[in-house]
């Protein structure tokens, strides 16, 4: 589109009796300018204050020892320093990756199915959409006490499911240190899998039918469609879902904090929660600061990597 | 293409109806056993084998949860913010989308890129700096800090972006043509072009901020500033042998939301697929 070259009468140019002579179309560019500020900045200043000078500050406090006395001193790398050696972190960074390698590759296997199930003409399919999409839409709270109540080893309907079937022990999800991942990412899965639903879905409208009707055409099995059209079709979907998801799970906090606290022990206790506790339950704000500058990295790093790896099979 | 026979036709769709069924069902089962549960005596929500059907119903827990929780103050001030943040986020996102849109002018394309690259960056990141520097303000332990949180995403901006590059440029021609200003053709013709788009968004940010644990965790400390996620919270700990109350606390909870989504999904769901389809 063209800068507007419209001649307007000089009296509703704001501010034009000030301009110097100049080409028309300079101080056309100008008072564009001007006006497209006008409109980025409120919602513009309210960004930069509350996201991009806390992201910047963070920074510089993972340098400091700041803390909740308000006194700050720059200790250089000793937050770093700390990192290699607290356990506590350790457990934290690895639970994040466990939930994170299951809960990725589980999401998106679940929300292709799903959208692919609801991809039919068929009856109901509004129905089942709206289903597969209304966890996500719920609250934390309210979904994280019924799941603890479904997973109650005792007397849950989930063991008294699974004890139908076997005589062996039963898992101990949310109150046994083995099992407590495990259920927190049947949870998150279960939760999230509509919102990637509805993307594959939208996504999906954008295969070509006549693709699907040539290979058809050529013998190729429901199977081969698949692999050889609807994925590669797919893949600027499957890109974007795949960075929303690694991003999601990288931080994942809400769902863990009300479901566990990040127990038994310090059995599900993620990055995110490392950073909230040691923050603004022990108020270290200089070193709560360096973790979230770890868990900053590693999202960067990811969509870096994702984003990559998909412009060179663009290309 | 050969004609499958009609049996073999028959025979999948009906598997795929069952499939489909089940799905649903086990998607569903948490909020079947949340509702069934609410309406159980306290000593009914755990047996074995599981009671599907309360007997008898007890409605007198949508009656009592009211004395013991202040389900009232969470459901105003929980209401107040959603109503706010709302219609703040509507209105500078839908603004700044219309300068990133439909205007052209030097520096656009990065500032959207800053706002693009943010999408990357975990709020959990940045949340210390962001409590201190809102401490600062004195504004900790008030319901405009979540405000503030909440108002000014960059989620706006992309959605309507995305639907005023569908609106033909022609358009905002022909009304500078015609002499009306870029503030006039926002308002006069770019606002009522989107209503659909304002509509998801008005949806997904409601539900988003109705549904924000983490904020208000942080920020709000008063128990008269709780929302109702706070308070389901702090009321489980309360009561947490509770557990048909807890349930129909749930319940409460969930039941505006899952209105105002029933109601409105198709734009739930256009406004997702929208920001999505194109990244």
């Amino acid at each position: 589109m063209a800068t507007p070259v419209v001649d307007q009468p000089a009296a509703v140019l704001p501010g034009s009796a000030l301009a110097r002579p100049r080409r028309p179309g300079t101080r056309l560019t100008a008072r564009n300018a001007l006006i497209g500020w006008t409109f980025i900045l409120p919602n513009f200043v309210g960004f930069a204050v509350l996201t991009l000078v806390p992201v910047l500050t963070l920074f510089y406090l993972s340098f400091t020892s700041s803390n909740i006395f308000g006194t700050a001193s720059w200790v250089g790398l000793d937050n770093y320093q700390r990192l290699l050696t607290d356990k506590g972190f350790h457990t934290a960074l690895g639970n994040t990756f466990y939930y994170a390698a299951v809960h990725i590759p589980l999401t998106i296997v679940v929300s292709l199915g799903l959208a692919l199930l609801l991809n039919q003409k068929i009856r109901g399919v509004a129905f089942f959409r709206t289903v597969a999409f209304f966890p996500y839409i719920t609250s934390i709270v309210a979904i994280a006490v019924v799941w603890n109540m479904l997973f109650s080893p005792e007397y849950g309907p989930i063991n008294q499911l699974l004890g139908l079937f076997t005589d062996g022990a039963l898992p101990g999800w949310t109150v046994s240190k083995d099992w407590v991942m495990p259920a927190v990412i049947i949870v998150g899965t279960w939760r999230d899998m509509g919102f990637y639903m509805l993307l594959f879905l939208a996504g999906l409208q954008t295969v070509p039918a006549e693709l699907h009707e040539a290979a058809r055409i050529d013998g190729a099995s429901t199977w081969q469609r698949f692999w050889n059209v609807t994925l590669p079709c797919l893949r600027p979907t499957m890109f974007l879902v795949t960075v929303m998801i690694t991003i999601a799970s990288f931080k994942v906090f809400d769902l863990i904090l009300v479901m566990t606290d990040g127990g038994p022990g310090r059995a599900s206790l993620v990055l995110s929660h490392y950073i909230y506790t040691k923050g603004f339950v022990q108020f270290e704000f200089g070193y709560a600061s360096s973790v979230a500058v770890v868990l900053f990295g590693i999202c960067i790093l990811v969509t870096v990597v994702q984003f990559v790896y998909n412009k060179r099979k663009e290309a | 293409m050969a004609a499958r026979p009609t049996a073999v036709r028959t025979a999948g769709r009906v598997l795929l109806y069952v499939v489909l069924l089940a799905a649903a069902a086990g998607i569903m089962l948490p909020f079947a056993w949340m509702i069934i549960s609410s309406l159980k005596m306290n000593n009914q929500v755990f047996t074995a084998p599981v009671q599907w059907v309360p007997d008898p119903f007890r409605w007198q827990n949508y009656a009592d949860i009211w004395l013991k929780a202040d389900m009232v103050t969470w459901l105003k001030n929980t209401t107040i913010l959603s109503v706010t943040v709302t219609l703040l986020q509507v209105l500078t996102g839908s603004f700044a989308a219309y300068g990133f849109a439909k205007m052209r002018f030097p520096g656009r394309d990065a500032l959207f890129l800053v706002y693009l690259g943010t999408i990357a960056v975990p709020w959990q990141s940045y949340m210390i700096p962001q409590f201190q520097m809102i401490s600062g303000w004195g504004l900790n332990n008030t319901l405009l800090s979540i405000v503030l949180l909440q108002a000014f995403g960059a989620f706006g901006v992309f959605l309507m972006k995305q639907y005023y590059e569908s609106i033909p440029d022609s358009l905002c021609e022909a009304a500078r043509i015609d002499g009306l200003s870029e503030y006039a053709i926002w308002w006069r013709i770019m606002v009522p072009l989107s209503v659909p788009a304002i509509a998801s968004l008005t949806l997904i940010t409601f539900v988003n901020t109705w549904n924000d644990y983490l904020g208000p965790l942080i920020y709000l400390r008063d128990r008269e500033l709780w929302t109702i996620q706070l308070g389901l919270k702090s009321f489980i700990g309360q009561y947490n042998a509770e557990h048909a109350l807890i349930m129909t606390g749930s319940v409460l909870s969930v039941l505006p939301i899952a209105l105002i989504f029933l109601a409105g999904q198709r734009y739930f769901v256009e406004g997702i697929a929208t920001t999505g389809v194109k990244g």
